[in-house]
């Protein structure tokens, strides 16, 4: 079965990499909502810097939504779902690993490119490190709530309108706690309790999403 | 491959939206033995050969795979499947050798021939490192086939094989379940298609009297 | 006791049944909310605080606490029909959870009401109505989920998968909406707070809950008798009854 998984795996990533060009627009999407900000307000950098913890978060969090509905479609459309609720690799499992790599080729490099976007709006190197911190435990629960939605949601031809409002209700305690953390870095406070809550919210999500995965996957499957 | 796998319906009721395409439907199928579900367009073949294979549920009745119901079957009854939808189940980006390859790897299980000789018996060979999107539907239907003969099941769901398929590949089809049925394996099939084979080993039912 | 429950779960048993019980509990309703109301409104004594403003708590409280139980309500008749395969239960959820919006969205508007003479503001971003909010938009998702699928089936059992999920984050949800209000300390006024809540304006909110919780009841089994008949129409009992 270890073989299996790894097999997944690589096809998984050979599969994103054929799509590159795909992969980069949620990220293209990231620097313009971030960027957006401070055309639509004022530049002005004590307004910035007080605005960026949470302008970075609900970009992020946006961003996480855009080509979610693809997660699983061409799997549906194709005729390969069915072979995976049909191999003997638990559904739970097959979903997991492509909520992680999805979040690999998408989620990572938002991570890494946040530092970027923190500094055009002003926000202090200080606090760089609980905010990186912060969305390396939190978009990884984006992405599994994402795939929640995107499982229950395969078999409709027009998911991208419903998917927003099945999963932003769920994400608030992420942003919240993400983009507070944040926010106490910037002006001195502990931000262990914030964080922690976030690490403890990425292993119940990471427990208990692959269930609700698998049982959305097979839900549509029956259509 | 034992000689007793047997695959069962008990009564079957199988609604698609508020239609019912079939109630008590029961029926048995033996190694060494064919069956072809008949019918015309929305009489349920596929329906019916997706609940068989454990995708879809029936309303009531049950589907025993030696008679274990299918629930309790599980992974077994997934090793002894091999099952070929309406769709291919190709990626498209991915050409035929790295589309078989994982999924001889998700089996599990040693494949029973090389992925080489399966394409070259279904007369793909020759793009076997094109991506499949690029490939005619009926080349990518022979693809599929390929699984059939990589996989070591015994049992064969199959959804209208013979779409796409030009002459020689019908007959190609016809051989390959003859074989896989003189082996003593099972094979299901749905198509509206005839489709004969040799030595009465096939039976067929027909679907939907009253569509 | 379970042959009884048993039969219950036949959804032309249920018909019946509800269509003989529902209109005692509406009439219990309707003399419980009269006693309430009178209670809250004429026999309680003005807030020191609040003056009479506080009397809208007699419809805010009754409909946040039924928002809140009646999701969990929904979820677990949901759970119940995609784990056991049980239509009845899953047709409860489908009624149920317009109700339960209904109930979020009165306590919206009460909240922000109150909020006027309160805080001079329609709206501040208190915790209670912030996840009031919150628990609204997931109740518009399992409603939009429920009825987005051809097969009401295949909706049915998505649209549960989503309710357990949004049952297991609520009290996340909760939990850390009521975290980032006490960040800013913002102004809180509410019942509760008070450690000496009298019994003459106690009293009258415990009767406005129950009305309120019999009130959800009776509703439920009257959208349910049209759930049934929706969901039901192409079988025979249906043909006969109509």
């Amino acid at each position: 079965m270890n073989g299996a998984l790894v097999a997944l795996i690589r096809r998984d990533l050979q599969l994103a990499y054929r799509r590159r060009g795909e992969m980069v627009t949620p990220l293209m999407f990231f620097i313009m909502v971030t960027a957006l900000f401070p055309l639509g307000l004022d530049p002005e950098p004590m307004l910035l810097r007080t605005l960026a913890p949470g302008v970075i978060w609900v970009a992020a969090l946006l961003a996480g939504l855009v080509g979610l509905e693809s997660l699983f479609k061409s799997d549906y459309e194709d005729g390969s779902l069915e072979l995976m609720v049909l191999c003997p690799v638990p559904l739970e499992l097959v979903g997991l690993v492509r909520v992680l790599t999805h979040w690999l080729i998408t989620g990572l490099p938002l991570v890494i490119l946040a530092p970027l976007m923190g500094m055009l709006l002003s926000f202090p190197s200080s606090a760089m490190g609980t905010l990186l911190i912060g969305l390396l435990l939190g978009t990884p629960i984006l992405s599994l709530l994402g795939a929640v939605g995107a499982a229950l949601t395969v078999g409709l031809r027009r998911s991208g309108m419903l998917l927003p409002l099945l999963i932003l209700p769920l994400a608030v305690p992420v942003l919240i706690f993400g983009a507070r953390s944040a926010a106490m870095a910037v002006a001195g406070d502990d931000v262990s309790g914030p964080l922690y809550l976030l690490g403890a919210m990425l292993a119940l999500a990471l427990t208990l999403s692959p269930f609700a995965i698998a049982g959305g996957l097979r839900v549509s499957l029956e259509n | 491959m034992t000689t007793t796998d047997a695959l069962s319906c008990e009564a079957l009721e199988i609604w698609r939206g508020e239609r019912r395409l079939c109630h008590g439907l029961s029926f048995r199928t033996e190694a060494g033995r064919a069956l072809r579900l008949h019918g015309a367009n929305g009489a349920g073949k596929t329906t019916l050969i997706r609940v068989l294979a454990g995708l879809s549920e029936p309303e009531s009745g049950a589907v025993r795979w030696n008679d274990q119901i299918l629930v309790e079957a599980g992974d077994g009854y997934r090793q002894s499947l091999a099952y070929l939808g309406h769709a291919n189940g190709l990626k498209s980006n991915l050409t035929p050798v790295e589309n078989l390859s994982a999924y001889v790897a998700m089996t599990g299980r040693p494949p029973a021939m090389s992925i080489a000789d399966a394409l070259a018996r279904l007369g793909v060979g020759g793009v076997a490192e094109r991506p499949c999107g690029s490939l005619s539907m009926g080349q990518q239907r022979r693809v599929a086939l390929a699984r059939l003969l990589l996989s070591r099941a015994t049992l064969w769901l199959l959804d209208e094989p013979l779409t796409s398929l030009d002459a020689a590949g019908n007959e190609l089809l016809v051989e390959l379940i003859q074989a896989h049925v003189e082996r003593r394996g099972i094979a299901i099939f749905a198509t509206h298609q005839p489709l004969e084979l040799a030595n009465g080993v096939l039976h067929t039912i027909t679907l939907g009297g009253a569509a | 006791m379970f042959t009884w429950f048993h039969k219950l779960a036949s959804p032309p048993y249920f018909y019946k049944f509800a269509q003989n019980v529902a209109p005692w509990t509406g009439w219990i309703t309707l003399l419980l909310l009269a006693a309430g109301l009178y209670g809250g409104l004429w026999l309680a004594p003005p807030d020191y605080q609040q003056g009479d403003g506080f009397r809208i708590i007699y419809i805010h409280v009754p409909s946040a606490w039924m928002s809140m139980s009646g999701y969990a309500f929904m979820a677990i008749a949901a759970g119940i029909g995609l784990i056991w395969r049980m239509k009845l239960a899953s047709a409860v959820a489908a009624a149920a959870a317009p109700l339960g919006a209904s109930f979020a969205f009165l306590a919206l508007v009460t909240g922000s009401l109150w909020g006027k003479p309160m805080w001079g503001t329609y709206w501040v971003w208190d915790a209670r109505l912030t996840s009031e909010l919150i628990l609204l938009f997931l109740y518009f998702g399992f409603m939009a989920l429920n009825r987005a699928f051809s097969e009401q089936r295949t909706g049915d059992r998505a649209s549960a998968i989503l309710a357990l999920v949004g049952l297991v984050n609520l009290p996340i949800i909760h939990y850390s909406v009521v975290w980032w209000n006490t960040l800013h300390q913002g102004p809180t006024v509410f019942v509760g707070t008070h450690s000496d809540i009298s019994m003459r304006m106690l009293v009258p909110l415990l009767v406005m809950i129950a009305a309120f919780m019999l009130y959800f009841a009776t509703f439920v089994m009257k959208r349910l008798q049209f759930e049934i008949i929706r969901r039901e129409r192409s079988t025979a009992w249906i043909r006969e009854l109509l």
